[in-house]
């Protein structure tokens, strides 16, 4: 066991894991921040991504020693202040770019990893980048429309309804 | 106007708040208090047999609480099937056991051997290596045709063969079908096969079970479509524990698609365990786990022929397939390539004779199941693959020859067992070759060919049965179901609703849909009803979520349910108005009196019915709260036709879909946006079918395909943009919100045109290119070609 300190949603706080401990597991287990969610066990489904020191990290594929220090940001802290859904959440409920939920968190963390890198991407381009989030259940069409939308860009210019 | 509330407005879903933040209640979020894990040993090989079991390491090993096998089950029963098919010549199909735990043998990759339970996962893992198994292989049974022949190996030794039944439909029609086909015109053969797929819910299955030893009351969390049934069929049939002792709990869902319809050994294992130790037990699926215990789909092998006079009309049709059952029968799999399928046969088509045979063969493979679609998909992909290959062959038109046979008087019953209450097929066609600028196609080929690029363009009309009904027809075919749905509408003092529903949501939106009926019908915010579901102990006896049914009939339940509401809180209105009943209108939340100024709001008379003092007492009783349970007359029939632009570059044979198009008719809508979404879902795993997904076993048994990295899903780059229309409306007639469901719609339309547009691309190249079996990967595309 070693004692590992991070930053988590701007909270402070230490646990003792084991060596073998995922930082994905650490955030569901020890945290409770159940939104990080566990789609493989391959790293392929994204399901399980958060932002470490700001980049999109497939928590399934870190252990949470190798978090220690580091600013971790899970699903559980992207909403406004307020609690209100941020500009990227809230275009995800606009254009109904989620159905079952169980991809969401991990597409709403690509997303905005996306968008802090490429303001304003193409639909080619989104759809690039989200390589490596499945979806089983929107066919994608609707995330795309979501991302774009929150990047600010006229989305029936780019997505016929 | 788009309208901003009630039937037919796109309200936003409530339920998105949860999911968007992190706060979504999934079954592995579930942790009890002391819980254990289990963590399942399962079969490496196909098949063979079991001499031993040594598990004396393992229990020494730490935070090992026990280690189960087969022996800790006896007096348990097998997981049961929940359909009965009866065979051309009257005989019941051939139905084995399903052990909870292997018995002896095992029979397929995955199968459950032994499962340690432990303090923790880790422990349970690192004490599972130490299970010592000794296991003879046996020959894997695997290809369906040799699976049939004499001495072949039998999956199950207490059968007599690997045929589970030899289905014929209709057989009275047999001979009268033959006799067609051999006296035509022209008759257009195809072989083909229906790829097995895994269904992928991006949530994996998990059982989180706990034990009441002061109530004697299991409580099971599960991952399911439909919690009432795997109470039933767990609850009598295999732990013999009576349903009011056994809570089933499915919350937030992530996913289903049909493989979380069924019950299964990991549930049962759980919550047998719990007891047996006396602490929770929980299971959580790995993927990898997931792709050899998850039921799979399809996997059918066809030989089609479509009798055609030399005008294009069609004179009969038979099929010949043979179904994978897997090893064991999975709770509906023998009704999928029988009366999900063969009833489909006629498709859009006044095709007057139809005669479909089908085997369904026991291999050693993970059981088969629904999947998006269920036997529909499998239909309509032979009917309009060999309708635009005889289109090809005569010369005609693909859609001309569509139109020419299209049905277009309604109600129309079919040669195979069902009546089409509505349709409008030449509607849905106008729609797609407008919106997909079929005209314009010309020029866009012309720029492709310029570029050295073949382009091609592919149309399939589709047929959809939903809602699975009426019960007592279902019965006779064999279903050990009812098929009717409930709903309980409560209403509370201050007017506010809860609706207790039997359906049960797993992405489809029911949350905001389903209110959204139920405000229309009052004239309240929709924001002052909340629909509850998935959890045995706050519904009804309801059977869930599957098929395309939650509009069509748990929809109908709540509509039977909540007028009975209405028709109550008109009483107590017209009492507190002083007026005659007949007198009573409801609109916009408020009871007036016709032709007159009086009016009593909706939360004045719902505090009536709780606060009873002015009150007819001696005519109604108190409270405002109501059941229904609804039984439709008869399946809904959402059809449309879908159209598919491809580019194959004849290079590589890589084949790109530029452009989707969907014209459905589902009926009325409630809510078009998640109609929308519906759709797209089911494009994208209509198109990963044609395009890139398999589920593949080596001649040894072994899954191929057994994970993301060998499992191909659709990815964001790998599909277009989707056009799609529901403008097309043909109201269903028998059911009260003249609604028909669009779940799978996506998923049945799409193969189909999309093969058929691969192959116009390579024949508009000159290839002699008449099938190529799906996934159309570039390998076989260019073999294809190149052939
Ligand atoms: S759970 Fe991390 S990529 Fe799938
Ligand atoms: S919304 Fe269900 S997997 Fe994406």
């Amino acid at each position: 066991m070693t004692k590992v300190t991070m930053t988590v949603n701007g909270k402070t706080v230490s646990k003792e894991v084991e060596g073998r401990t995922l930082l994905s597991a650490m955030l569901r287990e020890q945290l409770n921040l159940t939104g990080t969610h566990i789609g493989c066990d391959t790293s392929q489904c994204g399901a399980c991504v958060v932002h470490v020191n700001g980049e999109a990290v497939k928590s399934c594929t870190m252990f949470a020693a190798e978090a220690d220090g580091a600013e971790v940001k899970t699903i559980e802290g992207m909403a406004n202040a307020d609690g209100s859904l941020s500009t990227i959440q809230a275009a995800f409920q606009e254009h109904h770019g989620l159905q079952c939920g169980f991809c969401t968190p991990g597409m709403v963390m690509s997303a905005a990893a996306l968008l802090k890198d490429n303001p304003k991407p193409s639909e080619a381009e989104v759809r690039e980048y989200l390589e490596g989030n499945l979806c089983r259940c929107t066919g994608y069409h609707n995330i795309v429309k979501a991302i774009m939308a929150a990047s600010g860009q006229d989305v029936p210019a780019v997505a016929a309804e | 106007m788009p309208k901003d509330g009630g039937i037919g407005a796109s309200s936003k879903r409530r339920e998105d708040l949860r999911f968007l933040t992190g706060k979504g209640k999934y079954t592995d979020d579930i942790n009890l208090r002391d819980q254990t894990y289990a963590y399942f040993i399962r079969s490496d090989v196909a098949h063979g047999t079991i001499n031993s079991i040594d598990i004396s390491a393992a229990m020494k090993m730490p935070g090992v609480e026990r280690v189960f096998t087969a022996s800790d089950f006896e007096g348990v029963g097998g997981v049961p099937c929940g359909w009965q098919v009866t065979d051309r010549h009257g005989q019941p199909m051939q139905e084995p056991k399903h052990p909870v735990l292997a018995e002896g043998k095992v029979r397929h990759v995955g199968d459950p051997i032994a499962v340690v339970v432990a303090d923790s996962l880790a422990e349970a893992r690192d004490a599972a290596e130490q299970v010592e198994i000794d296991i003879t292989e046996l020959p894997a049974v695997l290809n369906m045709k040799d699976a049939l022949n004499d001495g072949a190996t039998k999956v199950h030794d207490d059968l007599t063969s690997n045929l589970c039944y030899d289905w014929g439909f209709v057989e009275e029609n047999r001979d009268a079908v033959d006799a067609a086909i051999k006296g035509a015109h022209h008759v257009t053969t195809l072989e083909l096969k229906n790829n097995r797929l895994v269904a992928n819910p991006m949530e994996p299955r998990v059982a989180v079970a706990d034990f009441d030893s002061s109530t004697d009351e299991y409580t099971l969390y599960t991952t399911s479509q439909n919690p009432h049934v795997i109470r039933l069929l767990m609850g009598a049939f295999v732990l013999g524990i009576p349903e009011h002792k056994l809570r089933v709990v499915a919350p937030d869902v992530g996913g289903g698609f049909g493989a979380k319809i069924y019950h299964y050994a990991e549930e049962a294992f759980c919550t047998f365990a719990a007891k047996q130790i006396g602490r929770p037990v929980k299971w959580t699926s790995s993927r990898s786990e997931a792709f050899m215990s998850d039921a799979h789909g399809r996997d059918h092998v066809t030989k089609i022929e479509l009798a055609l006079d030399k005008d294009g009309k069609f004179l009969a049709l038979r099929t010949d397939t043979h179904a994978n059952m897997g090893a064991y029968l999975s709770t509906f799999a023998p009704s999928i390539p029988t009366w999900l399928h063969g009833t489909l046969m006629a498709g859009n088509y006044t095709t007057p004779l139809i005669y479909v045979n089908v085997k369904a063969v026991f291999t050693n493979t993970v059981p088969v199941d629904a999947y998006r679609g269920a036997g529909r998909p499998e239909a309509t992909f032979q009917l309009e693959r060999v309708v635009d290959k005889a289109a090809r062959e005569m010369g005609i038109d693909p859609v001309e020859l569509r139109r020419k046979n299209f049905i277009t008087e309604f109600p129309y019953a079919t040669p195979v067992a069902v009546e089409y209450d509505t349709g409008d097929y030449h509607a849905t066609m106008d729609k797609l070759l407008e919106l997909s600028d079929h005209a314009g196609f010309e020029a866009r080929a012309a720029t492709s060919k310029a570029n050295g690029k073949l382009r091609g363009f592919g149309i399939a009309h589709y047929i959809e049965a939903c809602g699975i009904a009426p019960s007592n027809l279902v019965g006779q075919l064999g279903a050990r179901a009812g098929l009717y749905e409930s709903a309980t509408v409560r209403v509370n003092a201050t007017g506010s609703i809860s609706v207790m529903t039997g359906s049960h949501s797993h992405g489809q939106g029911h949350e905001t849909s389903f209110a959204q009926v139920v405000a229309e019908m009052i004239g309240i915010d929709e924001s002052q009803i909340d629909i509850v579901h998935g959890d045995t102990a706050k519904t009804p006896m309801g059977m869930g979520t599957y098929g395309s049914r939650s509009i069509a009939v748990g929809g109908s339940a709540m509509v039977r349910a909540t007028e009975k509401i209405i028709n109550k809180a008109r009483k107590i209105a017209a009492h507190l108005m002083e007026a005659s009943e007949a007198d009573i209108e409801l609109k916009d939340g408020q009871f007036t009196v016709a032709g007159t100024d009086k009016s009593v709001a909706w939360g004045d008379v719902t505090l009536a019915a709780y606060v009873p003092h002015n009150y007819p007492l001696e005519d109604i009783e108190p409270g405002l709260e109501e059941t229904a349970f609804y039984d439709p007359a008869n399946f809904t029939y959402p059809s449309g036709a879908y159209g598919c632009e491809v580019e194959v570059d004849p290079e590589t044979g890589k084949v790109t879909v530029l452009g989707f198009t969907a014209a459905d008719d589902f009926g009325n809508i409630i809510n078009p946006m998640i109609v929308e979404g519906q759709v797209h879902g089911g494009l994208a795993q209509g198109i990963g079918q044609a395009m890139i997904e398999n589920c593949a076993y080596d001649d040894d048994g072994q899954l191929l395909s057994g994970s993301y990295m060998d499992y191909a899903m659709p990815r964001a780059d790998d599909l277009p943009m989707f056009t799609v229309d529901h403008s097309s409306v043909t109201p269903c007639t028998h059911n009260p919100l003249g609604v028909k469901g669009c779940g799978e719609a996506g998923a049945i339309g799409s193969p189909p045109a999309l093969v058929n547009a691969v192959v116009d691309a390579l024949q508009r190249a000159g290839h002699d290119v008449t099938h190529i079996d799906m996934p159309l990967s570039p390998d076989r595309v260019w073999a294809a070609m190149n052939s």
